[in-house]
């Protein structure tokens, strides 16, 4: 056993850990953070991520010991303290970024990530900063809006590029037909 | 799945780790970013008895000029290779490569030495290392030594690294003249490996091509220079149908794998396609 | 008790009803708040890990478990000898012919192994990591047996023997003629008459549903109930197979499906780790969680699609179809799982599409293979259809020359022609396939990308542009009762839902769909807001619970608003004509004379007096006041049992580029247009376009599980059972005409399979239509750059692919979590 201190969502907590414990068992069994999942084996899906010292890291490719002396940001700290959503949050649910949710937390953080280095990301930008986090729902395109959106509000702008008004198709135009 | 249970050794210097893998044991692990490593000890395809971590080992870390070379640390991130001022200068290469490889949460933890230590015929940065003519520096129990890219890649997986020695730094040689680079990488989805790819980096001069070193990525164990490709375009014209000719040997020497994403035979094809399309890319036509 | 809030307004809200509500799901979800069932920790939990075969085929000859016994913190190891006396069989609900072969499913093999990843022990332990470590510590021995891995040769005279014990690989042979089934002409006699007939063989991969949260299970004992809590679409069906495998009784059990991160089909099943996870927990009086590695989960869930098709279309010369002849080849793996058999069989009804064959007859072998089982995966069975008979068609227009989509207008049911019973025999309901066309056509930009196409042709440009068309049609609504009972399935294709009013005014809702990402809790409150008038926020949506939602029969087939949400919207109206009553005897007026708007009743003809319904639910917990003779509730069940499928129909067009020189296909654009009746929820149904689309276009160039000679899956990690990413899939553009369903009272159709439906042949005839000027007549799918260069090479269809994993990782792929490893350990370093 080794002995860590870290801080999570702005909680300091000193714990044993095996060396082999990966932060992502660290969070969830060690500390209660279930809102980080876990969804492969190979680094490849992204569902883990989580933000260690200010970047965004796959949390089961990280050993719970590296963390030492660190910081670390989950789904679960990422709204500002006092209540609210963090506009990628509200930007997800917004544009129906999710559907049933498991990736959700993984490609938030990735997405918020992304944009610290790119605030105004292209289409094709968006979805190769997200190449790293694996959605079997969605198809991305909602995604990728949410991403535009929240990067428009961060940038204190409220012209997102992208709206999901297109959809209300209850009187839309393009109904052909209502038999 | 969790990894098999090891010791592990958080060194700060280059002394503190060449003395933790002496006394780790028989199978001592040297885990730089961790981005390979750890997966394969998740999937218990690695099992090792010591895991000595680098990660806090500071003076592996960072870019800096060294005259005639620029020299990167092991230790530096993907990110931060990829977004260094002298890599974009010297190298545009390795920073155009470094960008393909894996995914940003990776490239934020995984390392340039580590990388290149791992040697895995489908990583990018071999190839790249090779093309620009690359030196190793090793840090052993016996002091340093320096090894040149074409003798560090010895087989799959498999360097000039002994037992024992760790690599500290690469040295890549600032190029003098016109140099054109590009890397060519081809692979179905983002993430993923090279299923081939070509570094080209050319040098012109008056309209012909001076110089150029061909690295290919994923066409046998190690990553391999494409030397006849290499002569033919020595002084050759800079005209599509001169590179064009040229790449045709691109898979010569070449003994590629045949796996879910290619056979051999569509490995080498690919490569003459890529060569061509890298060195036309490198030259500026 | 005067607890409702007085709401001021007389306008009638807002119909909420295809409005784009967002939804009530994503607060718990975008924030962590989340209950999978991984999550859940109970004190004194006990660890599963599973030991699984290593070989494909083979005879267990000895197992020692004494050292994983003795390993620390390991309480029990159970093999499968152990528990042969109560494990049952992992059940088969569909025998889709009275002859049809099930050779027994044990959850822990006990003699023989079948697949490679097939249980053959558990160990139990205090910790996760502990249980892991035991793992490796089981010895096996097996007497290996010849692997059965190709349907062909399986069906070949002298085959090898998937099990030992059977006579053959074939488990049913399944007709459906409609000569015979009096809904077309003679078949025969349409191919031999006929001008042009066209043959194909086309191949539907195998793929993995690969939801994103692995499958996890955790079962409580409390005395002599047990509470499990699974990572699963179906818990009613669950909890009923359960009681049946392992003779706990159904009425000791209860089944919970918290939050569940995607199912796709590969959560419809009852699993041998639940049926495991039962046991264990009974014998040991302890509570056990069992949760999978991905790893795990690629090579032990069940898998998808998997068939052979030959494929034969009749026609004349001027293009109009004279009939169609599908023999299927349909790959059921080494066992029989949930619905394995009726997948194919829900695919026979529809390989004629929507057109108007007058002839038709399907045959399906079902084939034993030594593979791990398949089952459904989002649209089973009708995918495979639609592929066949929207390729066929393009095959048919190249026969004849003809424009592909003037082909299928020609032969396409007119929307006049509603309802329109169909050569095998389906009723199909509304729809108008011109106007979705014409719709498509522009969003798509049709005539502008013809154009560019001729110029990349004429200027002899690498990169080549194809265009492809998919019109297709589906049936959703799973099922009719009486329809699955005539296929001999083994329940009902109803759904239940109860509305309960409660005194404050607030609304739960009770629902047997069990969603997991559908977002069900906000559509039911749309469908209710509207019925009952109630605000959308006062309304609770309850599901997954067999304890809260007593009966139901889950969410799969694109049923759960089409049967599901129809069972809320009749109990809906259930509840307001109770409440008409009580409103009439509180108003002190006739039931005739009140209006009901806005979810209040009010007198005609006499303003201001009226009540709300949620005041009607105050008095009726008070029940001071109430009708004589009515029992204190206006509460409601209903439950809907459909008389017909419903019908989604819609047409797709892709724009693909292929690199001649490399064979890399990139997708330009892709638009469609779906009519899948009333939309309820725009967002949502949009959401689940873009992700059918995602995977039906997965399927057609990414995605497949590749087993070696041995048997062993090398697709075994993401590494290489390659699900796209946001980089790898286009924008789509998506529209939709709208054609009321006439069998529910919403008049929705589904959505939950039409994009991947309807997507896997429009990319693929759009590569074709890329290079078939090259010579290509076929590329199997998934269109590996490889096997589109192949393809371009030689003309074939690009071949077998290598079946030796990537050397990522040292091979990852060979990787079991039996601890069977390769010896791969000089690693070092990083990627």
């Amino acid at each position: 056993m080794t002995q860590i201190n870290v801080r999570v969502d702005g909680v300091t907590y000193t714990d044993d850990v095996e060396p082999r414990t990966l932060l992502v068992h660290y969070l969830r069994e060690q500390l209660g953070k279930v809102g980080t999942v876990i969804g492969c084996d190979t680094s490849n899906c992204g569902a883990c991520t989580v933000h260690l010292d200010g970047a965004a890291v796959k949390s089961c490719t990280v050993l719970a010991v590296q963390a030492d002396g660190g910081e670390v940001t989950t789904i679960e700290g990422l709204a500002p303290e006092g209540g609210g959503l963090h506009p990628m949050q509200k930007a997800f649910h917004e544009m129906h970024g999710l559907q049933c949710g498991y990736c959700t937390p993984g490609m938030i953080m990735a997405s918020v990530d992304l944009l610290k280095e790119n605030p105004d990301p292209s289409d094709t930008e968006v979805r190769e900063g997200i190449e790293g986090n694996l959605c079997r729902c969605t198809g991305y395109q909602n995604i990728v809006r949410a991403v535009q959106q929240a990067a428009g509000e961060m940038r204190g702008s409220t012209n997102g590029h992208a709206s999901p008004a297109e959809v209300d198709t209850a009187a839309a135009p393009h109904v052909a037909a209502q038999s | 799945m969790i990894p098999a249970a090891f010791a592990y050794a958080r060194p700060t210097t280059v002394d503190e780790a060449l003395r933790a893998v002496a006394e780790g044991g028989e199978d001592v692990k040297i885990m730089a970013g961790g981005q390979s490593l750890i997966p394969v000890m998740r999937l218990r395809l690695a099992a090792p008895e010591t895991v000595v971590d680098l990660t806090r080992v500071a003076e592996l870390r960072g870019v800096r000029d060294d005259g005639d070379a620029i020299v990167i640390g092991a230790m530096t991130t993907h990110h931060d290779v990829m977004t260094d001022p002298l890599v974009l200068q010297h190298a545009p290469l390795i920073a155009e490569a470094t960008e393909t490889v894996a995914d940003r949460q990776v490239r934020a933890r995984g390392t340039f030495g580590g990388a290149l230590a791992h040697a895995d015929p489908a990583g990018d940065l071999p190839a790249v290392a090779l093309a620009l003519d690359a030196d190793f520096v090793i840090a052993g129990p016996q002091g340093r030594r320096t090894v040149p890219a074409s003798e560090f890649f010895v087989d799959y997986l498999t360097t000039a690294l002994e037992e024992g020695e760790l690599l500290v730094e690469i040295r890549v040689p600032k190029l003098a003249g016109e140099w054109g680079m590009r890397y060519e990488k081809f692979n179905r989805v983002a993430q993923a490996w090279s299923i081939v790819a070509v570094a080209a980096v050319v040098r012109r001069e008056d309209g012909h091509i001076a110089e150029a070193r061909i690295g290919l990525t994923n066409m046998g164990s190690t990553p391999l220079r494409a030397s006849a490709v290499e002569a033919a375009l020595a002084g050759a014209e800079a005209s599509p149908e001169t590179i064009a000719s040229a790449a045709r040997s691109a898979a010569e020497g070449t003994s590629p794998t045949s796996d879910l994403n290619a056979q051999a035979d569509y490995r080498e094809h690919l490569a003459q396609v890529l060569t061509r399309r890298a060195v036309t890319a490198a030259v500026g036509l | 008790m005067t607890a409702v809030e007085d709401r001021a307004t007389t306008e009638a809200p807002e119909r909420e009803v295809g409005k784009a509500r967002r939804r009530k799901e994503d607060a718990r979800l975008i924030t962590g708040r989340t209950t999978w069932t991984d999550n859940m920790v109970l004190p004194g939990m006990l660890h599963l890990a599973v030991v699984r075969s290593p070989v494909a085929h083979g005879k267990i000859t000895s197992i020692d478990v004494s050292a994983a016994q003795q390993a620390p913190g390991v309480i029990a190891v159970l093999t499968g000898r152990d528990v042969a006396d109560e494990q049952g069989s992992i059940p088969c609900a569909w025998p889709v012919t009275p002859d049809m072969v099930n050779p027994g499913h044990p959850s822990i093999a006990a003699d023989e192994v079948n697949h490679v990843g097939e249980a053959v022990a558990v160990i139990v332990a205090r910790s996760k990591a502990a249980a892991q470590d035991a793992v490796e510590l089981v010895d096996v021995d097996y007497d290996l047996l010849p692997a059965v891995l190709d349907m062909e040769e399986a069906v070949a005279e002298g085959a090898q023997l998937t099990h030992d014990h059977l006579d053959s690989n074939r488990s049913f042979h399944f007709v459906f003629d409609g000569g015979e089934a009096g809904t077309g002409t003679d078949t025969d006699e349409a191919f031999s008459s006929a001008e042009v007939v066209v043959s194909r063989r086309f191949v539907q991969q195998r793929l993995i549903p690969a939801f994103m949260e692995p499958r996890s299970v955790v079962v409580q004992p409390q005395g002599d109930n047990y509470t499990m809590w699974s990572s699963t679409q179906v818990p009613h069906i669950l909890r009923i197979m359960l009681a049946m495998v392992t003779g706990v009784p159904e009425h000791k059990l209860r089944v919970v499906a918290p939050d569940v991160g995607g199912g796709f089909g590969g959560k419809l099943q009852v699993t041998p780790e639940e049926v495991i996870s039962l046991l264990v927990a009974r014998r040991l009086g302890k509570p056990v969680k069992w949760t999978e590695t991905r790893s795990e989960s690629l090579m032990t869930a069940h898998h998808g699609r998997d068939q052979i098709q030959y494929i034969d279309i009749a026609a004349d010369r001027e293009g109009n179809v004279k009939g169609l002849r599908c023999r299927i080849l349909a790959d059921m793996g080494a066992y029989l799982r949930l619905v394995s058999p009726g997948v194919p069989v829900l695919g026979a009804f529809m390989f004629n599409g929507i057109y108007k064959f007058p002839a038709y007859r399907f045959e399906c072998d079902g084939v034993f293979t030594n593979k791990v089982p398949t089952d459904a995966y989002r649209g089973a069975g009708r995918p495979e259809a639609t592929f066949a008979v929207e390729r066929i068609m393009d095959e048919l227009a190249v026969e004849l020359g003809m424009d592909p989509l003037e082909l299928r207008r020609k032969n396409w049911i007119g929307a006049e022609e509603f309802p329109f019973t169909s050569v095998a025999g389906m009723t199909y309901d509304s729809g108008d396939y011109e106007a979705a066309t014409q719709q498509a056509l522009e969003l798509f930009g049709y005539d502008e990308l013809r154009a560019e196409q001729q110029r990349r042709r004429e200027s002899n440009d690498p990169v080549q542009l194809g265009i492809g068309v998919s019109t297709f049609t589906e049936m959703c609504g799973l099922a009719p009762s009486r329809v699955l009972g005539s296929l001999s399935y083994g329940a009902g294709g109803w759904e239940h839902a109860s509305i309960r009013m409660l005194p404050t005014g607030k609304v739960e809702v009770v629902s047997g769909a069990t969603p997991h990402g559908q977002g069900h809790e906000t559509a039911w409150s749309q469908l209710v807001a509207d019925r009952l008038g109630v605000p959308f926020e006062d309304i609770e949506v309850l599901h997954g619970d067999t304890s809260v939602s007593p009966r139901g029969l889950d969410t799969y087939g694109s049923r759960s608003l089409v049967v599901g949400g129809a069972a809320v919207v009749n109990a809906a109206e259930k509840v307001v004509a109770k409440a008409r009553r009580v409103a009439a005897h509180l108003l002190e007026a006739s039931e005739d004379d009140l209006d009901f708007s806005g979810g209040k009743f009010a007198v005609r003809g006499t303003p201001g007096s009226e009540v709300s319904i949620q005041e009607i639910a105050l008095a009726t917990f008070a029940a001071h006041n109430f009708p004589e003779g009515m029992e204190p509730s206006i509460d409601a069940d209903a439950t809907f049992d459909p008389e017909n499928f419903s019908f989604p129909h819609g047409t797709h067009l892709c724009a693909m580029e292929v690199d001649t020189e490399t064979g890399m296909v990139k997708i330009r654009k892709y638009a469609c247009v779906d009519d899948v009746g009333t939309i309820v929820n725009p967002l949502i149904v949009e959401g689940q376009i873009h992700g059918g689309l995602a995977q039906g276009i997965a399927q057609a160039l990414f995605e497949e599980a590749v087993y070696d000679a041995d048997g062993n899956l090398t697709t075994g990690s993401f590494v290489d059972y390659l699900v796209p990413s946001a980089a790898d899939l286009p924008h789509f553009d998506t529209g939709n005409t709208v054609h009321e369903a006439p069998g529910n009272p919403i008049g929705a159709k589904g959505v939950g399979e039409a994009g991947t439906i309807a997507s896997t042949p429009a990319v693929v005839n759009a590569a074709l239509d890329a290079v078939r000027h090259l010579g290509v007549r076929d590329i199997r799918m998934p269109l590996t750059p490889e096997r589109v260069w192949r393809a371009l090479q030689d003309g074939g269809d690009g071949g077998d692919r290598a079946t030796a994993g990537t050397n990522a990782y040292g091979g990852a792929q060979t990787e079991t979590t039996a601890g069977v490893s390769t010896p791969q350990s000089a690693l070092g370093g990083d990627r």
